[in-house]
């Protein structure tokens, strides 16, 4: 393999006496002193938080503030550190969105244990659970900090709904095809 | 002497003393502000006293401006336990800091910041004692400040203070030589005078009617001799290798806390606000300001204590643009830097002004 020889030149005297180094840091630094600061003041200014950010998983609600889940519990079954637990409940038959038939009756996330990997919301059929913007939790407890399924609707907030499936199911269903 | 007089003389020590602490307590403050800008942060910019940061506009300049941190601070240092390691050795541990502390301040007194015209119209300087070797004395006396590092270091009782206070005897005996050496030939040029004001005196004058006499244009290696052995004399980086945090911890002061370490913290700051104010003295002509003549009366005599003070703050500056803009050297560098360096050249730059005045002085 061919080797290259780097040539070393002997320093000057100037730079021996490393005064013209010392002057030029010194430039340097004597323009940085007058640059904006580049931090920021962190609790009372917040950064941009880039989009697809993975946050804390929350639940969201869609526009007509219909809860979106419908626990399949298929993000309990694909969360690899096993944050949540979702205990399944029906929707009553009285209710505009019985034909749903099932919705959490609870749901935990133990942001403890959750690696905000993403799969439950990658896995989740019904676009009901996203990892937002939130970027840091705090708690007095462990207990605390296992979210229950308030909170995370509180957390998540409503989103924009692209498909509203199950209107259109209904619509469907209204008009003689069931099996839309 | 009396009475009145001995209490006029006390007002003026305390005076000048609690000007050199609060300047103390507001380098410390010009030194996190400093690093801050330079690092591109913001520095201390939250605390607020109740009243007067909540004026609308100029409470928040000077609470982000971190005005009221010093006193924060120095309220932190005087509330805070006060634990004492079992380790040390207690009497001498207590000691140190003072011994560090005092002739920091004890400096100040030799040290004229202004003058006045006096009835017979001459020329005085404002100085709590003007000695006639008061530069004699502020070398003794400072360099005395070693040894409460050194004692601090010791008395500790732990690894890494002793190897700080080994670091700084090595470094201050390397240093106090060059730096007394680099001084000779100032007291040469002004005729042998140990005494700061005649010092300060002798460069009032333009030389050719345009140059003015500031000793720094005539002996520009004497300043920089004097100025690098003063950043080794006040522990300053680059040469901090008594407390180099990153592999002393803290250094001698690692085993302080609370008060005893404010002691030493305000001690340091005192030391390097003395030095600015030696060397402008010595080099940047004192109170003088080229070209212009000081008006005599109380004016004049403002006038003459504000640009001392500017000269000296705009050197204590230096000092801090220096610290956050260079590394640490390195224990053998500033061993080698001190006596293959500084002392050679100090000694040449002795021989040189000494025959160049023998020869002014034959015509
Ligand atoms: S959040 Fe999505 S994946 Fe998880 S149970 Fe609800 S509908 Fe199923
Ligand atoms: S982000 Fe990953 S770890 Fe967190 S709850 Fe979702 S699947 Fe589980």
């Amino acid at each position: 393999m061919a080797t290259k020889v780097l040539e070393r030149k002997p320093l000057s005297l100037a730079e021996q006496t490393y005064l013209p180094q010392i002057l030029g840091g010194m430039k340097i630094t004597l323009r940085n002193m007058f640059k904006p600061p580049v931090t920021l003041e962190y609790p009372d200014e917040r950064p941009d938080i880039p989009e697809g950010y993975r946050g804390v998983p929350t639940l969201v609600k869609d526009p007509n503030g219909r809860e979106k889940c419908v626990s399949c519990q298929l993000c309990e079954f694909v969360c690899p550190p096993r944050a949540i637990r979702i205990t399944p409940g029906e929707i009553d038959a009285e209710s505009d969105t019985a034909h749903v038939e099932k919705a959490p009756k609870e749901f935990e996330i133990n942001m403890l244990r959750c690696i905000y990997c993403g799969f439950c919301q990658e896995v989740c059929p019904e676009e009901a659970i996203f990892l937002q913007d939130i970027f840091s939790l705090s708690g007095y407890s462990r207990e605390e900090l296992v979210y229950q399924k308030d909170k995370l609707y509180e957390l998540g907030g409503t989103l924009p709904d692209q498909h509203y499936k199950w209107d259109r199911k209904r619509e469907a269903e209204l008009a003689g095809n069931p099996h839309h | 002497m009396e009475w009145n007089e001995l209490l006029l003389i006390v007002f003026k020590a305390l005076l000048v003393l609690s000007v050199v602490m609060s300047l103390a307590a507001y380098a410390v403050l010009a030194e996190r502000k400093v690093a801050a800008w330079v690092q591109g942060r913001v520095g201390p910019n939250r605390t607020q006293i109740p009243l007067l940061g909540g004026i609308p506009i100029i409470g928040t300049f000077l609470t982000r401006l971190g005005v009221f941190q010093p006193a924060a601070d120095g309220l932190k240092f005087l509330f805070k336990e006060e634990p004492t390691p079992g380790h040390v050795n207690k009497f001498y541990y207590l000691l140190a800091p003072m011994i560090a502390f005092i002739p920091a301040m004890t400096t100040m007194t030799v040290l004229p910041f202004g003058q006045y015209v006096n009835e017979a119209g001459e020329v005085q300087p404002l100085v709590l004692a003007n000695l006639d070797i008061g530069i004699l004395f502020i070398l003794a006396v400072s360099s005395l400040g070693v040894y409460g590092i050194v004692l601090g270091g010791w008395a500790s009782n732990s690894k890494f203070p002793f190897l700080g206070g080994i670091r700084a005897s090595a470094q201050m005996i390397s240093y106090e030589l060059s730096l007394g050496l680099s001084l000779l030939p100032v007291f040469l040029w002004f005729g042998g005078s140990l005494n700061l004001f005649n010092i300060v005196q002798g460069q009032t004058d333009l030389l050719f009617g345009f140059l003015p006499q500031w000793t720094i244009l005539f002996q520009p290696l004497s300043a920089l001799i004097f100025l690098v052995a003063l950043f080794a004399e006040t522990n300053r980086l680059p040469f901090d290798m008594p407390e180099s945090e990153t592999d002393l911890v803290a250094g001698y002061n690692t085993e302080y806390g609370a008060f005893k370490f404010g002691l030493y913290f305000v001690g340091e700051y005192t030391h390097i606000i003395i030095g600015s104010g030696v060397f402008v003295a010595l080099f940047l002509g004192g109170w003088n300001l080229p070209w212009v003549t000081l008006p005599a009366g109380l004016f004049g005599t403002v006038l003459s204590v504000l640009i001392f003070v500017i000269k000296m703050l705009a050197l204590v500056f230096v000092f801090m643009w220096v610290r956050w803009t260079l590394p640490r050297f390195r224990y053998d560098q500033v061993m080698t830097l001190g006596w293959r360096w500084l002392l050679p050249l100090a000694v040449a730059n002795l021989v040189f002004y000494a025959i160049i005045i023998a020869v002014i002085e034959q015509f």
